[in-house]
């Protein structure tokens, strides 16, 4: 039995602890809004936050997230930078098949949330690894840079 | 549960999703008294307005784009409406084109333009005439705006869900008249997507999201061989395993059944399965060319003909000729191959995301031998299709493995195993010849393609006299004015992979020959590769059009930093859209390229939702950048080489490049917009190359050719 702190809240479940946190989101916990792309931490679909840091969650055993703050995608809207990064995500029509979208978000939140004023250098360095197949990469950057410079819509948007 | 009340919870349950109101209905009974009167529009007494979308939602737009046509003309706002995916049934969501329930081949706006304008103007046509039955008077008199009937006259209003039972009891019109394009208030405009709220949020459920009380997970080792059976494994050391319960061994396949996705691939790793590889077991990529290669000395079937091509190039004052390759290319969608089913002694219930959802509940029945009313099948959102969801394979092993399991089971495939199984884009073998007059001028042009028919299996009456639609697709739309010209096609079957369709398929693969050798023949002219085509097309006003358009908007002819080079290609097919792009690239010294930027012009007649159509051609692009760079699936004792994106190298944030769409607004009818993107996008890059390097590349991927 491990618990676990998911989106505020503790969660107790029966899963060995090499057991990645992704199956243990999806299949124990049904938080099914955490991807499954390739199982490797070459594609970015399943990130997660672990204490704020954007952590693959494929490869990342259940015990390494235990005493941490996990946040997934269900709860990043409840997050400043989440909020502003989801918003600018419809604003642009960033989603297509929306499949990656989860992982692309959870990325940007976390680059918004540290960067008010990401360049071109800091967007790639933060979303390289994460695959988008529908090709929406180029309004993904121009999402981020929106949200990272919007912190008033915050307080609007609530 | 019993059927009603486990109704009622699903659409409570779409409901709190809020957004987008998807939800699937377990039978086909009405939910409350209601207005039917297509298959794509319901509305009930409480006035909700459901639009049924028989075209899926891949990340295409449809969800947006059909509920566009169906409100424009029902006059309620995309606000007003929820919507329910389709059932399977090849009659009612019948795709114009294909001639049953499909979506692919950037045919459904294209094909359901009108259709789906008719659907709402006939429900419109009948609330309306119940209002002015219903006040006694003139129709003429009454209009219809955002759900509501009012008299103009007198003010009066009832809305759609006052007027839904008696519009009911009204006959269906034959005859509706459709609204005039300066009308619309939605199709045109950049209206908001409907599906992506949810999609922001974790919300949206695709077909690897469904959850059932007491369902397993499963996931599947299938021959690595084509051909290949299971030739022994170690259950017990699978079964050790905590979380396994079951080892479904089939002949071809063998699939883990577990508590969780954990257990499951742990399970299929202790199995330690042995392989009998059959017939393929030797086959490596360079067997498959060489065969592509002796199919390509023999004549093809004719596909189109104008003068006598061989004889005017052997007269011509310069010859060319040239042979191109194009490679088997995975697909690799985002979300990763999955199929749920429960299969009882009674009937059969299918949760998957499918483009050819009919196809699904014909191969589940045919299986489980139930009657095709017996099978259920629940469409979901797709984490991608790009023609990989035009295959039922994964429902037919789905349902092979459920058939020995008690209960409901998700069987969901590794990237590993989605790579190494998918249903490839062929290897495609082309033999050109052109022959120009004293001037440079093409007197003579001749393409014979080799490839397999994917519609001879997929769509049998679309193989007609020997020609494949698909594979000639775009090679027989030659839009440059040549005098001669003769396209053939060699049918040659694949044995040692499965094939179909990729994203453009056929154009994709014929738009990289046509246009990189075009640039051939305009050096072979000394002529600038822009104003050599732009002479071509004075009988195709619309393809010139667009090629000037994108050639100013890229700066065609600017002086360029030193190293980069600038491509252009031209595109047009079946799908009636016309794309011109620019390339602009440098080549590093080991060869790998650096896409600068993309400028596209785009002509594909009435614009439905210019946001979508932008989208759909930046994804193209990017699809297709990476797929011309790097992508290919290669053969060695008959397996597949690649297996997750660690070698299956696709285009990441960090290597795109700004991509620029420009449009061409007219009143044209609709073309298709999905695929485009991806098709003009290869020949562009080769002819940059070219213009970067003076490296001719007749062989995909390009970086594999730049590194040889």
């Amino acid at each position: 039995m491990v618990t676990l702190t998911i989106n505020g809240k503790a969660h107790t479940v029966d899963a060995p602890p090499d057991m990645p946190l992704l199956w243990v989101l999806r299949d124990l916990l049904g938080l099914t809004g955490t991807k499954f792309g390739c199982g490797i931490a070459a594609c970015g679909a399943c990130t997660v936050h672990l204490d704020g840091q954007p952590t693959r969650s494929c490869v990342t055993p259940v015990g390494v997230a235990v005493g941490k703050r996990i946040t997934t995608i269900e709860a990043i809207g409840a997050t400043p930078a989440g909020k502003r990064v989801q918003q600018a995500w419809l604003d642009l029509e960033v989603v297509q098949c929306g499949y990656c979208q989860s992982g692309q978000i959870m990325s940007a939140a976390a680059l918004v949330a540290k960067n008010a004023n990401p360049s071109d250098a800091d967007i790639d360095a933060a979303m390289s690894g994460n695959i988008c197949r529908c090709g929406t990469y180029q309004r993904i950057r121009a999402a981020i840079k929106q949200a990272a410079r919007a912190p008033s819509a915050v307080k609007a948007g609530g | 549960m019993d059927r009603v009340s486990r109704r009622e919870f699903l659409i409570a349950g779409a409901a709190a999703g809020g957004g987008l109101l998807l939800g699937w209905r377990i039978d086909a009974r009405p939910l409350s008294p209601v207005f039917a009167p297509n298959a794509f529009i319901r509305i009930g007494t409480d006035g909700r307005v459901t639009m049924i979308m028989g075209q899926v939602e891949m990340g295409q737009g449809m969800y947006t784009a059909m509920p566009m046509l169906l409100a424009e003309e029902l006059e309620v706002g995309l606000d007003q409406v929820r919507l329910e995916h389709a059932p399977p049934d090849d009659k009612l969501y019948a795709n114009p084109i294909f001639h049953f329930q499909a979506t692919g081949g950037s045919t459904s706006v294209k094909g359901l333009y009108e259709p789906m304008r008719r659907a709402g103007a006939t429900a419109r046509t009948m609330l309306m005439a119940a209002a002015a039955k219903r006040w006694n008077v003139d129709p003429a008199s009454c209009r219809a705006e955002r759900g509501a009937v009012i008299h103009t006259p007198s003010h009066r209003r009832l809305s759609y869900g006052a007027l839904a039972a008696a519009a009911a009891a009204l006959p269906i019109p034959d005859n509706v008249v459709l609204k005039r394009p300066e009308d619309f208030k939605l199709i045109g405009t950049p209206a908001k997507r409907l599906d992506t709220p949810d999609k922001v949020n974790g919300r949206a459920q695709f077909g690897i999201d469904v959850r059932l009380p007491g369902m397993k997970i499963a996931t599947v080792a299938a021959s690595p061989v084509l051909g290949g059976t299971v030739a022994g494994l170690d259950a017990a050391k699978a079964m050790a395993i905590a979380g396994v319960r079951q080892i479904v061994k089939l002949d071809d396949v063998v699939a883990v059944v577990a508590d969780h996705m954990w257990a499951a691939k742990q399970g299929l790793a202790a199995l330690a399965i042995r392989w009998d590889d059959g017939p393929n077991a030797k086959v490596s990529t360079a067997d498959v060319v060489r065969e592509l290669d002796a199919a390509s000395q023999q004549p093809g079937v004719v596909a189109r003909k104008e003068g006598d091509a061989a004889a005017a190039i052997a007269g011509a004052t310069v010859k060319l000729d040239a042979v191109y390759q194009a490679p088997f290319l995975a697909h690799t969608t985002m979300e990763p191959i999955n199929c749920t089913v429960h299969v009882r002694p009674d009937g059969c219930e299918v949760w998957t995301g499918s483009q050819v959802l009919a196809r699904a509940q014909a191969t589940a029945a045919q299986v489980t031998g139930l009657p095709l009313e017996k099978v259920v099948v629940h469409n979901h959102l797709l984490g991608g299709g790009f023609g990989r969801r035009l295959e039922v394979d994964y429902v037919t092993q789905a349902v092979r493995i459920a058939k020995q399991v008690d209960g409901p089971v998700k069987v969901v495939w590794s990237r590993e195993e989605d790579v190494q199984h998918d249903v490839y884009r062929p290897y495609y073998y082309d033999r050109m010849a052109a022959g120009l007059d004293a001037h440079g001028k093409p007197i003579a042009w001749t393409h014979r393609l080799v490839g397999p028919s994917i519609l001879a299996r997929w769509a049998p009456p679309a193989f007609r006299n020997g020609l494949d639609g698909d594979a000639l697709d775009g090679a027989v739309h030659l839009q440059y004015d040549i005098p001669a010209i003769q396209v053939e096609y060699v049918r040659h079957e694949e044995p040692v992979v499965n094939t179909g369709f990729w994203r453009g398929v056929g154009v994709t693969h014929n738009t990289f020959v046509i246009e990189s050798f075009i640039d051939e023949l305009a050096l072979a002219a000394k002529a600038d590769p822009f104003e050599y085509r732009r002479a071509l097309l004075a009988k195709s006003p619309r393809a010139r059009t667009v090629l000037e358009l994108a050639a100013q908007q890229a700066g065609w002819g600017e002086t360029l930093p030193a190293g980069r080079g600038r491509g252009i290609a031209l595109m047009y097919s079946g799908w009636d859209t016309y794309v011109v792009q620019v390339a602009e690239l440098s080549v590093s010294e080991s060869g790998e390229v650096r896409v600068h930027r993309i400028v596209c012009a785009v002509d594909c007649g009435t614009v439905v939702n210019p946001d979508i159509v932008k989208a759909q051609i930046e994804g193209g692009v990017i699809f297709g950048i990476g797929g011309a760079l790097w992508g290919e699936v290669t053969l060695k004792n008959g397996r597949v080489e690649q297996s997750n994106f660690h070698d299956v190298r696709v285009l990441r944030m960090n290597e795109t490049p700004p991509i620029e769409v420009h449009l061409v607004r007219n009143l044209e009818p609709p073309g298709g917009i999905g695929e485009p993107g991806t098709a003009v996008t290869a020949p562009a890059l080769a002819n940059a190359i070219f213009a970067a390097t003076g490296k001719r590349i007749r062989k995909l991927p390009l970086v594999s050719a730049l590194k040889a």
